[in-house]
């Protein structure tokens, strides 16, 4: 097999994705929540996108939509955990299971296709013949813009106050910002990402699945993960990048072990056991210090 | 200025652990005043300073800042008026951000924030300043994140903080107790200087009885839910750690048992 047609795709598949991990990053990261309402955000995205497009609406604008709708599955989490006090991660339980009910409506079905209809990508094809490539493009275009966006926004005074919700909520309410909105508007934001991505990979894959968001925040916490490590955490535009190169990363890592024989059914445990790994990663560093330093 | 007036506050109530940390306390500030609190162990000190901040609503009676009945308001919303100080040095700041950040976020703490960039280099001279005039050699370190600091220089960066915004009331709560004797000696300088120079009205709780008389023009001791000794002016000037023990024996009609109030 030509190497160039196994690296565009998984390098086009990574930034596709990179987008669902800057979303998880957002929460896990700036706002110290693990949030699973990307779990049903994720297939939200895809799904009003999908409906939309089989509607006849223009790709950019189902896009938009899309992450609209991300925006409000973020805020509701974000009321049941702040205002009615619900644990954030069963907050993000609760709503991830109402939203699969919510996207069955939205699509009539379990899954929708769309192979028949202008997405996107296909309006993208003048840039090339090569599907991957158009992708490609799409996917790095995209990326920039919300590297970009955020980069700028968690710089100003608003960003700020949430990046300080996630470091010490006690210091940044002594210091007059309500952590209610904060972390209502971190979750706004990071479900909105997870929504575009959602709404990208379903016109990438041709269809929306009911079932798409299953392992996603496992994934987006790999490609988080995988890309601190790999690729630092030095300053906020550098752990963006970070986070995207995590994602290209993981989807290396997926292509090498599935060229390697691994069946395609395997991919879950094995990404979970991956997350796994590098979540005790610290832990046994720590203890590794420790027992040197005692002997 | 600070009004508080007849205030209850019980925890848990109805259950077996309840306790009624707060029981009809009044305390009336005047502006400028610099009261310093002294009690024993659970005495109700924190819990009339968190009342007063909003860390939780009181049950009963009234809280006002200068008119303003502020007894209903949600704690974020008092921060507007209110500079405040914790006692353990790592709940001020955000550990994860830059000294700069973190100052640049209390300059606002009296108004919204917006989409405007949250640290512009044009503060920078004037945040430099103020941390040379801690003496704490941080004036360099501007981008250094705090979590790199040591506790002392961390709350001696809250106090700034805690002051930057003009604040009607600043609170501190043991805010050098976890701190060595050297670096709380210092801080407490920071202090008194910051608090006599700019006449900030001030509530500080302490556990050392000979800082209580050696600071501020006022001196309260809390015991049992409620104010039992209040004395100002000439009279606290005058009083020595003998007196306020006696003081202590025949308000609460019984001896000062309290280890870390003596010790100190
Ligand atoms: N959040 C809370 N929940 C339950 N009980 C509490 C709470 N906060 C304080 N208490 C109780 O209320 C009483 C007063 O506590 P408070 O912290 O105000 O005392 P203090 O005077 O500050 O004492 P210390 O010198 O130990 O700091 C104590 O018996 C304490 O156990
Ligand atoms: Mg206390």
């Amino acid at each position: 097999m030509n190497i160039v047609d196994l690296v565009v795709p998984t390098i086009a598949q990574g930034l596709l994705w990179s987008i669902l991990a800057l979303g998880v990053f957002l929460t896990y990261r700036v706002l110290d929540i693990a949030d699973l309402t990307v779990e049903g955000s994720f297939p939200l995205g895809a799904a009003v996108a999908a409906s939309m497009l089989t509607s006849g609406y223009d790709p950019y604008v189902s896009i938009v939509v899309a992450a609209f709708a991300g925006m409000l599955a973020g805020v509701v989490t974000g009321i049941l955990t702040t205002k009615l006090k619900i644990p954030a991660l069963l907050a993000g339980i609760l709503t991830m299971i109402a939203l699969y009910s919510v996207n069955l409506r939205i699509m009539g079905k379990a899954n929708l296709s769309l192979l028949r209809v202008d997405t996107i990508f296909s309006l993208a094809s003048f840039i090339s013949d090569n599907r991957s490539m158009v992708a490609l493009v799409v996917g790095l275009v995209a990326v920039a813009l919300v590297v970009v966006a955020n980069y700028w926004f968690f710089g100003t005074e608003i960003g700020a106050a949430i990046r300080a919700t996630g470091n010490n909520p006690n210091m940044i309410r002594a210091n007059g910002i309500d952590t209610d909105a904060t972390v209502i508007l971190g979750l706004l934001l990071s479900n909105a990402l997870v929504a575009v991505s959602g709404a990208l990979i379903g016109q990438d894959n041709g269809f929306a699945d009911v079932g798409m968001g299953t392992g996603t925040i496992v994934i987006g916490l790999a490609s988080v993960i995988v890309g601190e490590v790999l690729f630092g955490t030095r300053n906020f535009m550098n752990w963006l990048i970070s986070v995207v190169l995590g994602s290209i990363a993981y989807r290396v890592v997926i292509a090498i072990v599935l060229q390697m024989g691994m069946p395609p059914n395997d991919l879950k445990l094995f990404t979970a056991v991956l997350v796994a790994i590098a979540l005790v990663m610290p832990l046994i560093k720590k203890k590794l210090k420790a027992d040197r330093e005692v002997a | 200025m600070l009004k508080v007036e007849h205030v209850f506050k019980t925890f848990n109530p109805g259950t077996i652990t309840e306790k009624k940390a707060l029981k009809d306390l009044s305390l009336h500030l005047a502006p400028g005043d610099f009261v310093t609190v002294i009690g024993g162990n659970g005495a109700g000190k924190s819990t009339m300073m968190n009342s007063i901040c909003g860390t939780f609503l009181v049950d009963k009676g009234s809280i006002t800042i200068d008119g303003v009945d502020i007894t209903h308001w949600p704690e974020h919303r008092r921060a507007k008026f209110i500079g405040r100080v914790f006692q353990d040095p790592m709940m001020g700041t955000a550990a994860g951000m830059q000294i700069e950040e973190n100052l640049a976020i209390a300059a606002r703490r009296n108004r919204r924030p917006t989409f405007a960039w949250s640290a512009p280099g044009s503060q920078r001279e004037r945040f430099r300043e103020m941390l040379a005039s801690l003496g704490l050699g941080l004036e360099n370190r501007l981008e250094s994140k705090v979590g790199l600091l040591s506790g002392g220089q961390r709350q001696a960066v809250t106090l700034l903080m805690a002051t930057m915004a003009e604040p009607k009331l600043l609170l501190l709560d043991e805010h050098t107790a976890a701190l060595d004797p050297k670096t709380a000696a210092k801080v407490l300088e920071i202090t008194n200087n910051i608090v006599t120079e700019r006449k900030l009205t001030t509530i500080m709780i302490t556990h050392n009885m000979r800082d209580a008389l050696a600071l501020g023009n006022r001196l309260v001791m809390l015991h049992d839910g409620h104010i039992i000794i209040d004395v100002a002016g000439e009279e606290k000037k005058n009083l020595t750690v003998p007196d306020l023990l006696k003081m202590f024996e025949k308000a609460a009609g019984r001896e000062m048992t309290s280890d870390r109030l003596l010790l100190s």
